[in-house]
């Protein structure tokens, strides 16, 4: 017994208040008056001093409130006591606070300053109820103090405080629309709320505010998966429902490859489709069998973290609460590929023994769910049999259900338990249990004739009922395939003696019209038999005896002629004008007078029309466009705030938009970076002197500390260990010095045609003269446009990396799975991460990205004129030996092809070779350098899905088997570009994961050297003028402006040779395009001062004017 | 989510109602009403109701309906189990469900309610964290409270609210220690005409009633866990250590709870208690009708069966039964056609049976279907799918618990078609 009523035995007749008087109408006279005797009542105790008479009065006003009665007047009384120290006369005066605010909003205002100053309060709980209360209260006025409110309670200490500020989002939303800009602010801080709490209400609030902003979503997305488990049930759903929706932006579908299996595949869905549904399904296949052959050429690879959700909410299987067991469910449903979907038929199936109106939803659901996957759930069939005690609506869901799953195999059992279910004392079912026999029928030719059989035992019944509905029924199933039937038809045509129920003899009636050719004999014996109780027939029997005897009246004439005369005209008497209408119409139709029209002639086609048969299929058919589990999908029309399920993405939006930073990390690395050039900085003004042309010492230091810098900051990933990762940079520099001077020696012995490399050697062998710490900062560099060239290089690089101490790697892979560097993203993101990005690319862009236009700047060019020169007669008299290797001086420029936080671990750059193609000469070599940084092996690097502009070709690479962890390997692939810089783009593919990358040639790495005589260039010459001419005069830059340094810079925009000159003054370059082979002849001839004309003949225009433009900006800059 | 909730008792009368955003009229619930009167059963009636500004969901729990009005797209589920989890509530707090209990409480009916949403979104569900916010009434406290002017109210936030294990309070104290666990299984299952088992499962399900200090980790492992298959969890139990060992590992909530349910699917070989041997029959002439039903034992595990108990829904022409029972007594309710057979222990040597004539109203045609049998039984000392909890551990506290597990079979929706 509550205090409330011991107060009231106490006060006995006192008051005239009391329990017993619910029930009673408030409006009545006597009881109005004491309403008003009891509120002064209540006011006085509210005014009184005593908490324990306040609290009563409170008690009361709630109850009143709690029965509907209105206790508005009472609001100066009550708000008075909103500050009160009784914390239970506290909360029912916000209780009443909450329900009549809106009404009495200016007196509701008094009460704001307590809230105010409640937020303030040490104790959270006061907090946060006074944010609660504030926030419930719906007064217009209050709408920038609750914003306020919310802001400053998103940032307080106590979770609970700011779970009970994101509850608060959506109702400042709903009372202000306007200020949805601000609440997204909120949410999106909140949403990186790392508490279980906080995580299930602001994902409700995202929600209801600004389900649109899925990119709000990208950085939480991991932390929302993985916390999943610990938030709170209601919570769960919530989370789940918004994570399927996402899912289906941000993913492939798992099932692309199998769904034309599915659709064709499954042998007794051609049994099952009548022939119209398969119609229907055309198209649709053929859009499925696109996609299909599209995706055959590539497997499908799940993204990890699409898996990670999978995995993530499996276990939620197991809950207790239905609700997330649904969530569960059509996550799975939705997002899972088809061999996983089965684990949650039985979860579903277990919800069955829950309270009916769980039952009721889930049954709902699983319906829709058995026409896509029947398989799931045909091993728990026998769940789904039918109880007499059930619910009417829960027996026809079952229904439903069996009637999905029914197959050759098991549909003989199935029909036992409808004859069961025929007998049921419940009509509703029994008509639901012969729809579901009939289309049962449909579907399985096999038991079609058993079905029909049934049904028409069932045409004795003694139910009216039920012999209408089988009536219909089998009306339905012969319309299908009437001539095999004549005898059931026959037997219809005798039940009209007994059949009473209008419907069915309507029915039958309109078979034997339908089908009279079946029945020659005994169609005409019907009509007379109608003809005699036309009169006492019900208006849609008449309607259907009229019709029959228009049908055989075109058919047979000769004998019922007279019967269909007597029939037109009794029905021209009846009493229902429709019945008249029609036999009117009728006779004009039928019976030809010379003032019928035209349409008389086409009665027969007018009567006689094939019907369609008609079509018995699930109402739940393609009910699963709308969200399972949703109120939507419950009554198959779209609900207020319901959010469309998107369709899977053609392919996969950027997935590194989920890489989460580490915020410690960028501020670290960035430190790190200052530090570093701190130390790199005296010894670069040291070697600045010796080393000549600032400008590239410059750059140099920047390629080296950017290379340095990405290393280190990939160490200090967690700043506890930065201490280690110093020590273990240094021995890095050791060995790579080391490194270095083996290097050394070996380009020594090899002394190719890498002449720039080994200019930059020279020079660094100055440099080391004098510093000779200086060198390993450059050896990555190096090491790089070395690898380009020589696979020696590399696999000294390679063995350098191997003997890296293992601790050093392993700390690397463990940044590396940690730290994510976002790829330029696809759509803006926040303001935050773009700085941060900019940061990072400030830390890596040496390293690996390419300089945004095509052309090549070498980083080395101007490092040692001289012994360009020098080497460049070298070159070209070793040309004229092999020509194979020709490509004469210059630096390979890579780029990156894909990057390693993009790759996962795996980085691959690519350049240019220069070398023939081998296998086939129309192809452009591509030497491609895998590296795995990653932790684990890489197993299976191939390409797949090349899409390529119509012409092109592409020579894959043998598929490399194992790239272990650490590890370099390099491969070469042709592509044939056909003359143009359209990109190719295909899919590099591992065990696990695919990535779309793409490789855009600059115009210049479309030709080969060919090596002319002066005689045979000007005779070539003199073949490509006019339209094949371009020329651009141009101001030399000015480094640029003797011989050498022209043709260093021409070679290196474009894979030409040099062309021997009896003028000083001109340069001249000659090759040809890789596919066409259409000459390429280019002619810088120099001037005074810098000036110069640079011309290019070229039979095909479109390289010639790009190229002139990639060698101008070469020369000019 | 969820906007109002109205309770409806089984007249029609809306005798609570409780706004969570702004104040919807009662006039909503005639939508309701026509579906109630056009569902002929209380159960009839669909549980979501589309109207033209609003959805209704309501739920039927002890012969209250709880009506909830939705403004926008919410899984229908979520706002079902939550009217559950409130219906549950109440259990919990008042010991019932009825309009009287709750009229009676109505404040704290509406302390509750209003902890339990907030903007229409469950705030706080656990049991534990909500009787520490709002106490449940009892005599000595209501007494208490009117002399002293104390409060049903807790002052401060729960622990449970803030912690990572909601259903826990913290700093609970007990003298006696114990642990107590029922498993109990149900048996569903189809009985057709000739005897065979049409079909059958299990339900099962571990009550736990805890009553220990302090922390207390508990592991409970059993001796053949392969049954469970197909299970649901407390939220306080780890599924990982489910997964891997098959350990029930986890920190109860102080009280009773429901540990896990269970459910042995119609896949597994169940056994049936007893058989029955029926025949009801009717005859066209002299409208009367002829029953004879016997019960006798098929596999209980040599244990005995108890509380044995036939209940017949007949068919509405069925006047009167006149029958004579060899064991325990027979009632027929002429209003609601229900036959209900009372027998008690099941003696295995002199098998009960009930026979006699039924006298059935004139001119009505026979009914076609024979009215099924639901059969109500309890085996006790007995998990008829041979489950068996092998040891109960318990980590994080010193003190020595007294435990014990208690194992009942009982029929749940047992049918034998006739």
């Amino acid at each position: 017994m509550s205090a409330s009523s011991a107060f009231n035995d106490e006060k006995g007749g006192s008051s005239s208040v009391g329990e017993p008087e619910y029930g009673h109408d408030p409006a009545s006279g006597g009881i109005f008056s004491s309403d008003y005797k009891r509120h002064d009542d209540l006011k006085e105790m509210l005014d009184s001093n005593k908490d324990s008479l306040k609290l009563e009065a409170m008690k009361r006003i709630v109850a009143m409130i709690a029965r509907g009665k209105n206790a508005s007047d009472l609001f100066p009384a009550v708000v008075k006591n909103v500050a009160c120290k009784n914390i239970e006369v506290k909360k029912l005066v916000y209780v009443y606070l909450v329900r009549y605010a809106e009404e009495q909003q200016d007196l509701a205002l008094l009460s704001i300053s307590t809230f105010q100053r409640g937020l303030k309060d040490p104790n959270q709980l006061i907090r946060a109820s006074a944010l609660r209360v504030l926030s419930s209260i719906r007064v217009t006025i209050i709408v920038p103090i609750m914003m306020l409110a919310i802001k400053e309670a998103a940032s307080d200490m106590s979770p609970y405080v700011r779970k009970t500020a994101a509850h608060a989002i959506p109702k400042l939303y709903s009372l202000d629309p306007e200020q949805k800009d601000q609440l997204i602010e909120v949410i999106e801080k909140l949403l990186a709320d790392k508490t279980t709490l906080v995580a299930g209400s602001v994902v409700m609030a995202f929600e209801e505010v600004c389900p649109e902003r899925i990119d709000l979503i990208h950085k939480n997305y991991r932390k929302l998966c993985n916390l999943l488990i610990d938030v709170e049930e209601w919570g769960q759903v919530v989370i789940i429902n918004m994570l399927t929706r996402y899912a289906r932006t941000q993913f492939l579908n798992p099932n692309i490859n199998e769904s034309l299996l599915e659709e064709g595949g499954s042998g007794d869905k051609t049994f099952y489709g009548s022939d119209e549904d398969e119609d229907e399904d055309e198209e649709e296949k053929e859009k499925k069998a696109e996609a299909a052959a599209m995706a055959k050429r590539k497997p499908y690879v799940m993204d990890p973290d699409h898996r990670l959700l999978l995995r993530n909410t499996k276990p939620l299987l197991q809950s207790r609460n239905a609700a997330v067991v649904m969530a569960v469910a059509q996550l799975y449903f939705h997002l899972a590929p088809k061999a996983e979907v089965g684990v949650i038929a039985k979860a579903l199936v277990r919800l069955l023994r829950s309270h009916s109106e769980v039952q009721y939803v889930v049954l709902q659901n699983v319906a829709t769910m058995s026409i896509k996957r029947r398989g799931m759930f045909e091993p728990y069939l026998k769940s789904f049999y039918i109880r007499s005690t059930d619910p009417t609506q829960i027996k026809v869901l079952k229904l439903e259900v069996l009637t999905n799953l029914a197959n050759e195999t098991n549909i003989s059992t199935i029909l036992r338990e409808f004859q069961t279910y025929i007998k049921s004392m419940d009509k509703d079912f029994v008509a639901a249990t012969i729809q579901a026999i009939g289309r049962c029928a449909t579907n399985i030719s096999e038991v079609r004739d058993t079905c029909l059989n049934g049904l028409v035992q069932l045409l004795s019944n003694r139910d009216e009922l039920v012999v209408a509905e089988s009536v219909v029924v089998i009306k339905k199933l012969l319309q299908m395939q009437p001539e095999k039937h004549s005898d059931i038809i026959k037997h219809m045509a005798k039940l009209t003696d007994n059949i009473q129920v209008p419907m069915a003899r309507a029915s039958i009636l309109w078979l034997i019209g339908e089908y009279c050719e079946h029945v020659p004999k005994i169609a005409p014996d019907v009509l007379r038999k109608m003809a005699k109780s036309f009169t006492n027939e019900e208006d849609i029997v008449k309607l259907q005896i009229i019709n029959l005897a228009a049908k055989l009246y075109l058919t047979n004439s000769k004998q019922t002629k007279l019967l269909t005369q007597y029939v037109l005209n009794l029905a021209k008497y009846d009493q229902n004008y429709d019945i008249r209408d029609r036999a009117r119409f009728i006779r004009q139709l039928i019976v030809p007078t010379e003032k019928s029209g035209a349409l008389s002639k086409y009665a027969k086609k007018l009567f006689l029309a094939l019907k369609p048969a008609p079509i018995l299929e699930s109402p739940f058919k393609d009910r699963d466009h709308f969200q399972l589990g949703s109120l939507s999908h419950l009554l198959n029309a779209k609900a207020g705030g319901y959010q469309e399920l998107p369709d899977w993405p053609e392919a996969a939006p950027d997935p590194s938009v989920r890489n989460v930073e580490v915020p410690e990390w960028t501020k670290c690395s960035s430190r790190e970076k200052r530090k570093e050039k701190k130390v790199e900085k005296p010894f670069y003004t040291d070697s600045e002197g010796e080393s000549g042309p600032t400008e590239s010492a410059d750059s140099e230091s920047d390629s080296a500390s950017g290379s340095e810098s990405s290393s280190g900051s990939e160490e200090s990933g967690s700043g506890s260990e930065s201490e280690e990762s110093k020590e273990a940079s240094e021995s890095e520099e050791e060995e790579e010095e080391e490194e270095e001077e083996q290097k050394k020696k070996k380009k020594k012995d090899l002394k190719k045609p890498v002449q720039e490399s080994e200019s930059e050697q020279s020079s660094e062998e100055e440099e080391r003269k004098h510093q000779r710490k200086s060198k390993p900062r450059k050896s990555e560099s190096e090491s790089e446009s070395d690898e380009d060239e020589e696979s020696e290089s590399e696999s000294s690089q390679s063995e350098s990396e191997d003997s890296e101490s293992e601790a050093e790697v392993k700390k690397k892979k463990k940044v590396q799975t940690r730290t994510a560097e976002p790829k330029p993203p696809p759509k803006p993101l926040k303001k935050e991460s773009k700085k941060e990005k900019k940061e990072m690319s400030l830390l890596d862009l040496d390293d690996f990205e390419p300089a945004p236009s095509p052309q090549v700047t070498p980083v080395n060019t101007f490092l040692s004129n001289s012994l360009v020169t020098d080497l460049e007669g070298l070159s070209l008299s070793d040309s004229v030996l092999s020509p194979a290797t020709i490509a004469p001086s210059s630096t390979l420029k890579s780029y990156e092809l894909l990057h390693r936080i993009t790759g996962e671990g795996l980085s691959v750059e690519y350049c240019f070779s220069r070398q023939p193609f081998s296998p086939d000469a129309n192809m452009v070599a591509v030497q491609m350098q895998f590296t795995n940084n990653a932790s684990s092996d890489t197993k299976n690097l191939h390409i797949e899905d090349v899409k390529l502009q119509s012409g092109m070709r592409v020579k894959e690479f043998p598929e490399i088997e194992l790239l272990p962890a650490g590890e370099t390997a390099t491969a070469v692939m042709g592509i044939d570009f056909c003359d143009s810089t359209q990109a190719a783009n295909f899919q590099l593919c591992t065990h696990t994961r695919k990535f779309f990358v793409s490789i855009q040639p600059p115009v210049g790495e479309l030709m080969r050297p060919v090596f002319l005589t002066e005689n045979e260039f000007k005779k070539e010459q003199g073949q490509l003028m006019g339209m094949n001419e371009i020329t651009e005069k141009l101001t030399l830059d000015v480094k640029c402006r003797n011989e050498h340094a022209i043709v260093q810079r021409v070679t290196t925009a474009a894979n030409l040779s040099r062309v021997p000159c009896g003028s000083d003054k001109e340069c001249r370059f000659a090759g040809r395009t890789v596919t066409s082979g259409s000459l390429v002849l280019v002619t810088v001839a120099t001037k005074e001062e810098g000036a110069a004309q640079l011309t290019v003949n070229c039979e095909k225009m479109v390289i010639g004017t790009m190229l002139v433009k990639d060698i101008l900006q070469a020369l000019t800059q | 989510m969820i906007h109002s909730l109205f309770l409806i008792n089984h007249l029609g009368d809306i005798f609570l109602e409780k706004h969570w955003k702004s104040v919807i009229s009662r006039s909503v619930c005639d939508y309701f009403f026509e579906a109630r009167e056009k569902a002929v059963d209380p159960e009839n009636v669909p549980p979501v109701l589309q109207t033209p500004h609003h959805y209704l969901i309501s739920i039927y729990r002890g012969k209250l309906f709880f009506l909830s009005v939705i403004q926008t797209e919410v899984p229908p589920l979520f706002v079902i189990e939550f009217l559950h989890r409130v219906a549950d509530t109440f259990q919990d707090y008042f010991g019932g469900c009825s309009e009287s209990v709750i009229s009676d409480n109505v404040v704290i009916v509406y302390e509750l309610l209003e902890e339990m949403l907030d903007n229409g979104f469950p705030l706080a569900t656990e049991s534990n964290v909500l009787k520490e916010m709002i106490r449940p009434p009892n005599i000595l406290r209501s007494v208490v409270n009117t002399l002293t002017g104390g409060s049903n109210v807790g002052e401060t936030l729960p622990q449970g609210q803030l912690s990572n294990i909601p259903w826990r309070r913290a700093g609970v104290k007990y003298t006696n220690n114990e642990a107590y666990f029922d498993v109990t299984e149900e048996i569903d299952a189809i009985v057709d005409k000739s005897g065979t088992t049409v079909s059958a499962e299990i339900q099962g399900v571990i009550e736990a009633c805890v009553k220990l200090s302090g922390m207390p980790d508990l592991t409970m492992s059993f001796m053949n866990p392969r049954l469970l298959d197909d299970v649901s969890f407390h939220p306080c139990v780890r599924f990982r250590r489910w997964e891997s060992e098959r350990i029930l590992s986890f920190i109860p909530p102080d009280g009773n709870f429901t540990l896990m349910t269970y459910h042995i699917s119609s896949q597994n070989l169940v056994a049936i208690p007893v058989y029955v041997k029926q025949s009801i029959s009717f005859f066209e002439a002299g409208s009367c009708g002829r029953l004879d039903i016997t019960i006798g034992p098929k596999q209980t595990m040599g244990k005995t069966v108890e509380d044995l108990k036939v209940t017949v829904h007949m068919p509405k022409a069925v006047l009167n039964a006149n029958l004579t029972a060899s064991q325990g007594n027979y009632t027929y309710d002429f209003t609601t056609k229900l036959l209900v057979w009372d027998i008690g222990k099941l003696n295995p040597q002199k098998l009960p049976n009930l026979r006699g004539s039924l006298s059935m109203q004139t001119g009505v045609p026979n009914p076609e279907e024979n009215p099924s049998l639901n059969i109500d039984l309890k085996i006790q000392q007995l998990a008829i799918s041979g489950l068996k909890v092998s040891r109960l551990d318990m980590y994080g506290e010193t003190y020595k618990p007294f435990k014990g597990v208690k194992y009942v079979t009982k029929a749940g929706k047992f049918q034998v078609r006739t």
